[in-house]
């Protein structure tokens, strides 16, 4: 029996594999990875009655143009995404993300961009074949770890898919409200005493616009210089997701899933686990606040963000 | 000893041995690495995902969904650890190649330490260095303390692409870049020596920290030949 498989036509800006991400190699300088917005990740697989862990191609403003090789599946696109499905007789749907569809031999995906975010999401019912590297799919193509050789997809590259018999289709749906926020949450960092009372009060009252930097690593923010009183430079430590780094130009960078394992730059403050998703799909142009919480506000926060999650997944049918 | 315990964000508690740089607190930081992982893999203790030594601290990740910063705190609190007298740390020769092609940054490190490359040449290889962790790109070894006398800043502006095999040097510390990365380290020779392999699943990195690391030198020759 011939494999079935995507073949991509057109690879888009950053298509790779992504799933929850590869814990426990932090100390060997291998960075978690997996989806930047966890949370679409996560009901793309419902849509298509999916593991929740299962692995899924996250695509990047433009993403790809896929066409299914001997096979019939079902899939779903999570996100805020421009999408057409392009039938065999060249009849041409418009996508619906939030929403199952069946593609048979020789359709095509075109996944023609993101709206107002960044990354979304492609998932297959039964899901791709593809092997694991210490215990996740994710591509990492800062170390060229995971599948592809650890690298994003080109164009005329595969993507296998596991084959399953449709009996039949899915038929899901969620009722996804894709809004955004500009206030990002966040708590105090360990060097938040290093910078002025003046750099303090323009960190949390004026505006930070997301620069045309912007990757899997993190975002570089400009705004007004953010004046540091004690050390630009302290001796490199460990980072986690989210970190608000302040370079001696005084320019902030938030870490995002590839970031580098340790950092020597001082930490003004963490992105709240709740508003991680939010700021993965920040994208170039836009203005965004900071505003401080407390420890147990953010968990707090991020219970409700749980609860809401579930909600989705609850209401998937 | 951990001096201090607090919270970075919301998934992540920050445990910090102090300030300055030295191998007694190193050892330290790498003895709760040890003592914390073992304990993971036993089951002992429930959520956490990610630990990442450096010089004096360590950051202990977790997934707010299964525990939260006061267990883990308390849990930190609650250990009692060992010195590490068992000692895995291994002895590991790596060649380098400094001919003008690989070295990068000669001309700015005479100028600025004001002695010849052969000096820096001899400084360097006559020593050996403790990797105090590893990190930043996969593999990469923080490795300590240089000769004062080759001590330099970072560059000004930091290269958007370091050649992979890159050996550098900054402040007192050494380093090799394992992938092609943005990097501001003064580049005074290449490696043609694997030094992190992915497909080694047990262990990756060929350098870890605590082990103790001595360079050599190679012609292009041994170089453009070398055969792992």
């Amino acid at each position: 029996m011939n494999k079935a498989y995507f073949e991509i036509l057109r690879a888009g800006v950053n298509t790779t594999i992504q799933d929850k991400g590869r814990n426990h190699l932090h100390h060997v300088g291998i960075a978690v990875s997996g989806a930047i917005d966890q949370r679409n990740y996560t009901l793309s697989n419902r849509l298509v009655e999916n593991q929740l862990n299962e692995p899924v191609v996250e695509f990047a403003y433009q993403g790809p143009l896929l066409k299914l090789k001997n096979g019939k599946i079902n899939f779903a696109i999570s996100g805020d995404i421009f999408f057409k499905i392009i039938r065999k007789n060249l009849e041409v749907e418009d996508g619906e993300c939030y929403k199952s569809y069946i593609l048979d031999e020789e359709d095509q995906i075109d996944i023609i961009s993101t709206k107002n975010s960044t990354y979304g999401y492609l998932a297959v019912n039964g899901g791709f074949d593809l092997k694991k590297t210490w215990g996740s799919y994710s591509i990492n193509t800062k170390a060229n770890i995971g599948p592809n050789d650890g690298k994003k997809y080109s164009l005329n590259d595969k993507i296998f898919i596991k084959k399953i018999d449709i009996k039949s289709p899915i038929n899901k749906k969620i009722n996804y409200d894709y809004s955004t926020d500009n206030i990002i949450r966040i708590i105090k960092g360990t060097n938040f005493d290093y910078f002025s009372k003046d750099a303090i009060d323009k960190f949390f009252n004026e505006d930070f616009l997301i620069t045309n930097l912007v990757d899997r690593m993190g975002i570089r923010l400009k705004g007004p210089k953010l004046e540091n009183i004690e050390n630009t430079n302290i001796k490199s430590e460990g980072l986690v997701r989210g970190v608000i780094q302040v370079p001696a130009d005084g320019n902030p960078i938030i870490m995002l899933s590839d970031h580098g394992t340790v950092g020597g730059y001082p930490k003004i403050g963490v992105v709240i686990a709740a508003d991680l998703d939010l700021v993965g799909q920040l994208t170039p142009g836009t203005k965004i606040n900071f505003k401080e919480v407390s420890l147990e506000e953010a968990q707090n926060i991020f219970k409700a963000y749980t609860e809401d999650t579930n909600k989705y997944l609850n209401e998937c049918n | 000893m951990v001096k201090n315990i607090s919270n970075l964000g919301d998934t992540a508690v920050y445990c910090d041995f102090g300030s300055e740089v030295n191998e007694t607190i190193n050892a330290s930081v790498i003895d709760y690495f040890h003592h914390i992982s073992k304990l993971i893999k036993n089951k002992k203790i429930e959520g956490i995902t990610n630990l990442t030594p450096s010089y004096n601290k360590l950051i202990i990740s977790f997934d707010l969904t299964i525990t939260n910063y006061k267990k883990i705190k308390n849990f930190i609190e609650g250990l009692t650890i060992n010195r590490d007298i068992k000692n895995n740390n291994q002895k590991i020769k790596i060649p380098v190649c400094c001919d003008d092609e690989y070295g990068l940054d000669f001309s700015r490190l005479t100028e600025k330490l004001n002695i010849d490359k052969d000096k820096i040449l001899e400084l360097y290889f006559s020593k050996e260095y403790f990797c105090y962790m590893t990190g930043f790109i996969a593999g990469m070894p923080f490795l300590g303390d240089l000769n004062e006398n080759i001590r330099c800043d970072r560059l000004e502006t930091p290269r958007l692409k370091m050649p992979k095999g890159s050996v550098g040097i900054t402040e007192q510390f050494a380093n090799i870049y394992t992938f092609e990365s943005p990097g501001g380290w003064n580049i005074i020779g290449n490696t043609p020596k694997k030094i992190f392999d992915d497909k080694n699943l047990d262990q990756p990195a060929l350098v870890n920290p605590g082990d103790k690391v001595s360079f050599y030198q190679i012609t292009k020759e041994d170089y453009l030949n070398w055969n792992e």
